[in-house]
């Protein structure tokens, strides 16, 4: 199915998923508007909210399955497989977001349904990110997604850390949307245009790209680079994730930062391909994002903050990814963006299970015993950290393959050979979570007794779980999902530049 | 038939039981773990019959697994790798049954992690897709950190972490250089394959490249050998370890680091590994191993501690033998290998029995035991003496047929190895006559038990092993001398000599 956004039908067509979501958003604004004091209200806004993200998906899968794309035209809206794939990511890591979320809302008293509403609309802004095929519509998109995000990060207002969480990410987001925001503009003033597609054809033709051409490219690069929390922009990532609500940190942890990434590997391999200034960046940047984040990560006790740290790192792995680039890099990224999902998410469900108030005071050591007592939880905990180390069996082994494989095709061994030597460092931090749970006593008899999960969010984890081993043992179709939809970003970019 | 599927069944059967072993009561474990690995030894005993030693790959089961990458699940076995399969379908049983009374917390979960382990050892040995490998590689480390970390001793947490951080930094290094030689072989013949055979046949043309490749595989499996100086790991593995670990640590997981070498370093980048200059590291470090391993065994007050050392030097030989390149000292390294994986592993378990009765493992707590003990003592003096290499056990012919092949090559180094045999005997005879003779000092060594039924069942097929070897290793020998004939060949053509006509046994045929 041949799209044409000039004719409205299509457009709206092509738009069909997140008109989808938008009508469920505002049918959920309305609900709550009228129903929103008792847990019951909060809770059927949940089911409303799965409802929505469902029918999404179904959306999503029917514009796939009628492969839906927008060829040989110069629009605002991509319409290929990447998007696709990855707004099953958004929709994914949100769904699963809200199973999470049940008890926790209840437990936490953050009797807001309005809660639903902003993540409906921070993945609304998520899949227009992986949508956008004009610079306008990616920096409209992010700050959707922002917007909905900074709220949810101080959504747990009675406590100062949620509160502190979102002042900072919403001060540094600012600021970063601004960098983001200058260097579209110098962009448009070296190009004349915000379209990608045409950015991409100027540049392959221009002899040299002008030095506002790669101030806005920098401009851009720092931009991102807040967004998916990359050192040396990663300050605001510890103390935010920490203080924000854990379902919502690992909200931001999974979809925000793979909504940033899709957009980024578009508007670097759509637009900037022909520049070759910015590889060198990333790979400098991909290399202290790994070294930095598995480094700060090893000195953390607080398991929250640890998580914090190991998803700056895991920016780092996908980073290397963006510098190998090409096809492989491309779906590179998305097998290990699902597989990053998952364990992420995985291991934030089973922390709420453990904690209380924010979680941000679970040491490692306080999970001490929890496979004597928990063994279910502690085997699924177990097999997330052992996912987040790239161990063989789990999906995450399989992305961080992929990714060395995109590297070493690019011919960036010595990328390759920085990222397993980070991810040495590592097992430093994810092990003694297992060692902890399984090799240490219980502190005290009733340590463990009230740790325990709501169906919804067992649900979630088993689906985890099983996803983990799934991919981690038979990722064949997802390959070739990931691997059609890295074909789909290159070949807008080489069929529309060669004339 | 049972070609088709005997390795696919020996890598499922104890994935599947273990699984059934987590999941049926804790009182049942190690009654159906035993009866498991039983009946895995039992799929394994017809490989020894129906291998035909040609030197080439055999009951191969070939799969397609992950297409897009030209990965295949590919498994086979040859000369080389044939025992050591055996050895550990031979040693599982038999440290399920030493666990027996030794294991009271968590049952489940150890027999299950045992069975597993089996999976993943099988799995290295007879791996031929580098993606298989390497995963059966990693796998095997999960189950030995939690039998390491749960059922250790007091200071098993650190050991099991240093195990598993040293294992993995040196296997995430070769998963790069697999990486890399997949995607060399690819660009140069369009096929994308992890197979042995399509890597193997397209590792050339690397140039320096080739140096950090060998560099990467060296650097893993010379952690697992363990080669001096990345051997410190061991000894704390070793000691913590509960009895079936120690056992399966040093019978089989050590041999991986010298597989590895045999099967992979050595083949991929032979100009690399037979360069002077590598020769010359390996032959100063296994040198090193082999006298310094001696020479700390010789002090250690904890008995255990002393083993593990002693394996260091044992490696230290198979290394050797390896890098030395003659039929005689490949064919000698393969037996040290399987001759360390039963003496070694009768000598863990036979300190871990009598660890059971007095809680302690140093050698001064004993003395004078033989009088108490007489048929643990006996055992105990058997099994040193093959560990020392007395003529007549199986000690013995691995050594002598490494020192007479090596020395064609490397008649220096050789030289001075045969100072480590001598040294072997000092640490052991000293430990044994403090442990079993001497005067009977301590009270607590009086009401000692000796062994029971059970135990004496653990240990006498270790030595029908020791006997057997030591006084009839020709039908070893016959089966592994085509392959380390073919992997000389290919490594140095023209340097192995005719095979004696009719005579299939080759050099070891005349060593007793």
């Amino acid at each position: 199915m041949n799209l044409n956004p000039a004719i409205p039908r299509d457009l709206l067509l092509s738009l069909l998923p997140e008109l989808v979501l938008t009508g469920w958003a505002l049918v959920l604004l309305l609900f709550v508007a009228w129903r929103h004091r008792t847990v019951r209200d909060l809770r059927i806004a949940g089911w409303l909210t799965l409802l929505a993200l469902v029918s999404t998906a179904i959306a999503i899968w029917w514009l796939w399955w009628n492969r839906a794309g927008v060829r040989g035209v110069v629009s605002m809206i991509a319409a290929d497989d990447f998007r696709w794939v990855a707004d099953w990511v958004f929709v994914g890591a949100a769904t699963l977001t809200v199973l999470i979320s049940f008890t926790y809302l209840e437990r936490e008293e953050l009797l807001a349904p309005e809660y639903h509403v902003l993540l409906l609309f921070g993945t609304l802004g998520m899949m227009l990110m992986a949508a956008g095929a004009d610079l306008i519509v990616i920096f409209l998109a992010l700050e959707l997604m922002s917007v909905a995000v900074y709220v949810l990060g101080g959504f747990d207002r009675r406590r100062a850390r949620s509160a502190e969480a979102a002042l900072k990410y919403f001060l540094l987001g600012a600021f970063a949307s601004g960098f983001l925001l200058y260097g579209i503009a110098l962009v448009y003033g070296a190009t004349g245009t915000t379209n990608l597609i045409l950015i991409g054809a100027q540049l392959s033709s221009a002899v040299r790209p002008s030095a506002m051409l790669l101030a806005g490219l920098a401009l851009l690069i720092v931009g991102f680079g807040f967004k998916i929390a990359a050192v040396p922009f990663h300050m605001w990532a510890p103390d935010v994730y920490d203080g924000a609500p854990t379902p919502i940190t690992a909200f931001m942890a999974t979809g925000v930062k793979a909504a940033a990434f899709a957009a980024l590997f578009r508007v670097m391999y759509q637009a900037f391909a022909a520049v070759p200034a910015w590889h060198e960046i990333m790979w400098w940047l991909a290399v202290i994002t790994m070294s930095g984040g598995n480094l700060f990560a090893l000195g953390q006790r607080s398991v929250k903050r640890m998580l914090a740290y190991s998803s700056v790192a895991h920016a780092g792995y996908v980073l290397v990814a963006v510098t190998a680039g090409g096809v492989a890099g491309t779906s590179a990224f998305l097998v290990y963006i699902v597989a990053y999902t998952l364990m992420s998410l995985g291991a934030f469900a089973v922390l709420i299970a453990k904690g209380r108030a924010g979680e941000s005071d679970v040491t490692i050591d306080d999970l001490s015993g929890l496979a004597a007592r928990r063994p279910w939880l502690a085997f699924a905990l177990a097999v997330c950290m052992l996912s987040l180390l790239g161990f063989p069996g789990t999906a995450g082994f399989i992305g961080k393959w992929y990714i060395l494989i995109a590297a070493t095709s690019a011919g960036q061994n010595t990328l390759a050979a920085i990222l397993v030597l980070t991810s040495v460092v590592s097992a430093g931090y994810y092990l003694p979570v297992i060692m902890a749970m399984y090799m240490k006593p219980e502190p005290i008899e009733a340590a463990h007794v009230d740790v325990r999960l709501d169906r919804w969010a067992r649900a979630a984890v088993a689906v985890v779980v099983v996803g983990l081993l799934l991919f981690g043992v038979w990722p064949n179709r997802l390959f070739d999902l990931a691997r059609s939809a890295g074909d789909s970003v290159h070949a807008v970019g080489t069929t529309t530049a060669a004339p | 038939m049972y070609a088709r599927w005997v390795l696919t069944a020996l890598l499922a059967w104890p994935l599947i039981t273990g699984v059934v072993v987590l999941l049926l009561p804790a009182r049942l474990a190690k009654y159906v773990a035993l009866a498991a690995s039983v009946i895995e030894f039992a799929i394994s005993v017809p490989l020894w019959w129906t291998f035909v030693p040609d030197g080439g790959m055999q009951f191969i089961v070939d799969h397609a697994w992950i297409a897009a990458w030209g990965i295949h699940y590919t498994v086979g076995v040859d000369g080389i790798s044939l025992f050591l399969v055996l050895l550990t379908t031979f040693l599982m049983p038999l440290s399920i049954l030493g666990s027996w009374s030794y294991i009271t917390k968590r049952e489940g979960g150890f027999y299950a992690l045992l069975l597993v382990l089996t999976t993943g050892m099988i799995g290295v040995f007879v791996s031929l897709d580098l993606f298989l490998f390497y995963v059966m590689w990693e796998v095997m480390l999960i189950p030995m950190y939690f039998i390491i970390g749960v059922w250790g001793g007091d200071n098993r947490l650190y050991a099991a972490i240093k195990f598993f951080i040293y294992t993995f930094f040196g296997s995430l290094l070769m998963l790069v250089a697999i990486i890399v030689l997949y995607v060399h072989a690819g660009r140069a013949t369009g096929v994308y394959s992890f197979a042995y055979a399509h890597l193997l046949s397209n590792a050339k043309d690397l140039g320096p490249v080739a140096w950090w490749l060998f560099g990467a595989f060296f650097l893993a499996f010379a952690i697992k050998v363990p080669l001096f100086p990345l051997h410190t790991w061991l000894p704390d593995a070793h000691v913590e370890a509960p009895t079936a670990g120690s056992v399966i640590l040093a019978g089989i997981l050590l041999k991986m680091g010298t597989y590895g070498f045999l099967r992979f370093a050595l083949p991929f980048f032979p100009a690399v590994a037979l360069s002077q200059t590598v020769q010359l590291v390996i032959v100063i470090l296994s040198l090193i191993g082999i006298i310094y391993g001696g020479l700390v065994a010789m002090v250690q007050p904890d008995f255990k501690k002393l083993i593990a050392y002693s394996s260091v030097a044992h490696l230290g030989f198979v290394m050797l033998g390896i890098w030395a390149l003659t039929l005689q000292s490949v064919q000698g390294a393969l037996l040290v290998m399987i001759n360390h994986g039963i003496s070694t592993g009768a000598l863990f378990f036979l300190v871990g029995m009598i660890y059971e009765r007095r809680h302690s493992r140093l050698i001064a707590a004993y003395g004078g035991i033989a009088r108490v003990v007489p048929l643990f003592a006996a055992i105990l003096t058997v099994v040193s003496l093959s560990s020392i290499a007395l003529p007549g056990t199986n000690g013995f012919v691995g050594e002598f047929l490494v020192l007479l092949g090596s020395f064609r090559t490397y008649p220096i180094a050789t030289t001075l190895a045969t100072t480590g045999v001598i040294v072997a005997a000092a640490y052991l005879l000293t430990a044994l006559q403090r442990v079993i003779y001497n005067p009977l000092t301590q009270h607590e060594n009086e009401k000692l038990t000796d062994l029971t039924p059970r135990e004496i069942a653990v240990l006498v097929p270790l030595l029908v092993g020791i006997l057997w070897i030591g006084i009839y290793p020709k039908p070893l020998l016959r089966r592994m001398e085509p392959s380390a004939r073919a992997l000389i060949e290919q490594l140095k053509p023209g340097t192995v000599q005719a095979p004696p006509a009719g005579a299939g046994a080759g050099a070891g045929g005349g060593q007793q």
